[in-house]
C-alpha cells in the first residue's frame, strides 16, 4: 500500500505548486488508475515518490513507513517503478537488462542464486522469455515495455508504480500489457498506474483518481469518475458518457466541437 | 552479437604484450627482440641497455597506463552522462587539468605525483563548469549530449588560451614547453612518473569497477537509476571524480592526449562488452594497447622528428568522433 498524505511539489518558487495538497492511497490487490489531463501533476507524483523531487509539504508511506526516512536501496526494495522515460543509448540484452531490477540487493561484484531465481520468475511472469538474447534498442515498443516490467518484477516486490506504460502500443499489446498488469495485482500488488487510457482504466483499475491542475476532482470508483460533467470541466472538451452492453463499463466518447 | 568469452581477453592481453614489445622494438634506431632480451637481463651493449632499461621501456609503461586512465575514464563518463561522444579531453576535463597542472608547474612543482593533484583540482573545476552550463541550457544536466560537449570544448579552448599565457615566457631548452601539455606526450617518460601515474590509474581503476553496477544503472537515465535504488546525485558526482582523477593524472604524467576515451570504449563496445565491469577492464586493456601503438607511430612516422602523442591520437580520433557524431540523435 502507498499512500501520499496532502503532498505539495512546487517546481520553483513564486509559481503555482506542479501537485498541490494531494492525498491518494495504492491499495493492495487492485489497479489505482491516476487520470488526468497533461501537466496535472500525474508524473510529478510519481517522480515525488522516487524522491526526485523534494515536498514541499506533506508525506508518502509505503506501507506503514515513512518515504523520507527510507534510503533509495530499501524503497527499491519494496516499490518498483517503470518511470515514463528511460533511453537506451547503450543497448544490454533483455537478460543482462531485466538482471539490473537486482541491483537493489546487489552487494559486492557476484550475483547471487537468489537474484537468477528472482529473474527467471520476472521473465516467466511477463512472458519475455523469448527475447532474452535480444539487444535492448531491436525491441518493439510492446515488448520493450514487456521488457521493463519484467525488470520491475526482478525487483520483487508487493508494490508497482507504472508510469504511462501502454504509450504507443497498439491494440493487441496495449491489452496483453494492461492484462498481465491486471493479474498481478489479482495476485496481491498494490498497483499505481498513470495512464491517459481512461476508458481502459474504467475497466482495469479499482479505483480511479483524476487530476486537474495539481490537485484531485474524483477518487473513487471508476464509474465515479467517469461523468460526463465533471471530465468535460477537467478536460476542457465537450464529452459523452455510454456504457459498454458486455461489461457494463462506463465508455468516454469525446465529442466534435459544434 | 559476439559474446565476450575468456579467449577475448587472452587475446587483448597477448595484443598488449605484443604492443609492449613494439614499443622497445621500434624508435631511432630498431632493436631486435634478441638484442632486447639480453639489455633487460643487463647483458650487452651498454647504449642499448640503456636505450631498452631507461628510455623505452619506461615509456612503453608510462603510455600504458595514459591510455588505461583515459578509457576507462571515458567508458565511465560516457555511461553516466549517457552520452557515446563524452571523453575527458572532449569535455573539457582535461584541459581543466592542464591548467592546474601547468599552474602548479610554472611555481615550481615538477614532480609527477605531486603535479596530479593541482591537475586533479583542475579537471574537477572544468567538469563542474561544464555541468553547471548544461544544466542551465536544460532542465536536467544530461539533456542533450551535445550541449554538454560544446560547453566542454569551449572550456578546453580556454584552458588552451591559459596554457599558452602561462607558458610564453617558459624556456624554450624544457620539453615541458606549451607544446608538450598540449599536444601530449610520453617522450621524456621516467620510471618514477610511470609508477606514480600506475598508483593513481590502480587505485582509481578498482574503485571504478566497483562502481561499475552502479554506472550499469545509471546508464539508463536519472529516473530509471533513482527506481533502481541508486543514490542518483551522490553516485554520479562519485564517478565523475574518479573520472576526473584519472584524466588529471594522466595529464599530469604526459599532457593532453585526447580521443582515446572516445574511441576505446566503443571498440570494446563493438567486441559484445556492453556491462561496466567488463567494459572498464577491457577499455584499461585496450586503451593502453592503443596508446602504446600511437606513441611507436609518434616517434616513427616522420623520422627523425617525434611527432607530438596527441597529433596522433587526434590524427586517428577526430574522423572516429564525426562518426560517432554523424550517428548520434
Amino acid at each position: 500500500m502507498i499512500t501520499f498524505e496532502g503532498i505539495t511539489v512546487r517546481y520553483r518558487a513564486n509559481v503555482d505548486p506542479a501537485v498541490n495538497g494531494v492525498s491518494l492511497a495504492a491499495a493492495d490487490g487492485g489497479i489505482t488508475a491516476l487520470v488526468g489531463p497533461n501537466g496535472s501533476g500525474k508524473s510529478t507524483i510519481v517522480r515525488a515518490l522516487l524522491g526526485r523531487e523534494p515536498l514541499e509539504a506533506g508525506r508518502i508511506f509505503v506501507n506503514d513507513l515513512d518515504r523520507s526516512v527510507l534510503k533509495q536501496r530499501e524503497f527499491a526494495r519494496l516499490v518498483a517503478v517503470v518511470p515514463q522515460r528511460e533511453e537506451a543509448v547503450f543497448p544490454l540484452e533483455v537478460g543482462e537488462y531485466v538482471a539490473l531490477g537486482r541491483h537493489p540487493y546487489s552487494r559486492g561484484l557476484t550475483n547471487s542464486p537468489l537474484d537468477a531465481a528472482a529473474v527467471e520468475r520476472a521473465v516467466d511472469r511477463a512472458e519475455i522469455s523469448g527475447l532474452l538474447r535480444r539487444r535492448t534498442d531491436e525491441l518493439s515498443g510492446g515488448e520493450w515495455q514487456r521488457v521493463r516490467v519484467a525488470r520491475a518484477l526482478a525487483q520483487d516486490t508487493r508494490m508497482l508504480v507504472l508510469d504511462e506504460p501502454t504509450t504507443f502500443l497498439d491494440i493487441a499489446h496495449e491489452m496483453s500489457l494492461l492484462e498481465l498488469i491486471h493479474s498481478l495485482a489479482a495476485g496481491g500488488m498494490a498497483v499505481l498506474m498513470v495512464s491517459h487510457q481512461l476508458n481502459l482504466m474504467a475497466r482495469f483499475a479499482s479505483r480511479m483518481v483524476l487530476l486537474s491542475r495539481g490537485r484531485v476532482v474524483v477518487d473513487g470508483a471508476p464509474s465515479a469518475v467517469m461523468e460526463a460533467g465533471i471530465l468535460e470541466s477537467v478536460y476542457d472538451w465537450p464529452i459523452a458518457i455510454s456504457r459498454d452492453t458486455a461489461s457494463g463499463a462506463p465508455v468516454l466518447m469525446p465529442l466534435r466541437k459544434k | 552479437m559476439i559474446a565476450p568469452r575468456a579467449w577475448h581477453w587472452l587475446a587483448a592481453l597477448a595484443l598488449l604484450l605484443l604492443a609492449g614489445l613494439a614499443g622497445l622494438v621500434f624508435g631511432a634506431t630498431t632493436i631486435s627482440i634478441g638484442e632486447i632480451a639480453s639489455a633487460l637481463g643487463g647483458t650487452g651493449d651498454e647504449t642499448t641497455i640503456t636505450i631498452v632499461r631507461s628510455l623505452r621501456a619506461p615509456r612503453v609503461a608510462l603510455a600504458a597506463m595514459v591510455g588505461a586512465a583515459l578509457a576507462m575514464s571515458g567508458a565511465a563518463l560516457q555511461g553516466v552522462l549517457r552520452n557515446p561522444l563524452a571523453e575527458p579531453y572532449l569535455l573539457g576535463v582535461s584541459g581543466g587539468a592542464a591548467v592546474g597542472a601547468v599552474l602548479a608547474f610554472g611555481m615550481g612543482m615538477q614532480n609527477t605525483g605531486s603535479l596530479a593533484i593541482p591537475a586533479f583540482a583542475g579537471a574537477i573545476a572544468a567538469v563542474a563548469a561544464a555541468l553547471l552550463v548544461a544544466r542551465a541550457a536544460g532542465r536536467t544536466a544530461r539533456g542533450d549530449p551535445r550541449t554538454l560537449l560544446m560547453a566542454g570544448v569551449i572550456i578546453g579552448a580556454f584552458a588552451n588560451a591559459v596554457i599558452m599565457v602561462a607558458l610564453a615566457n617558459a624556456t624554450s631548452d624544457t620539453l615541458r614547453g606549451s607544446l608538450w601539455w598540449m599536444m601530449g606526450s610520453v617522450a621524456d617518460a621516467s620510471w618514477v612518473g610511470a609508477l606514480w601515474l600506475g598508483l593513481y590509474v590502480g587505485i582509481a581503476g578498482v574503485v571504478l569497477l566497483a562502481f561499475a553496477r552502479e554506472i550499469d544503472v545509471l546508464a539508463l537515465g536519472e529516473e530509471a537509476a533513482a527506481a533502481l535504488g541508486s543514490n542518483v546525485e551522490l553516485a554520479t558526482r562519485r564517478i565523475f571524480l574518479v573520472s576526473a582523477l584519472l584524466a588529471g593524472a594522466t595529464v599530469a604524467a604526459a599532457g593532453l592526449v585526447g580521443f582515446v576515451g572516445l574511441i576505446v570504449p566503443h571498440i570494446v563496445r563493438a567486441l559484445g562488452v556492453r556491462r561496466h565491469r567488463r567494459l572498464v577492464a577491457g577499455s584499461a586493456l585496450i586503451g593502453a594497447t592503443l596508446v602504446i601503438l600511437a606513441d611507436v607511430v609518434a616517434r616513427t612516422a616522420l623520422p627523425p622528428s617525434e611527432l607530438p602523442l596527441g597529433a596522433v591520437t587526434a590524427l586517428i580520433g577526430v574522423p572516429f568522433f564525426l562518426f560517432q557524431l554523424a550517428r548520434s540523435r
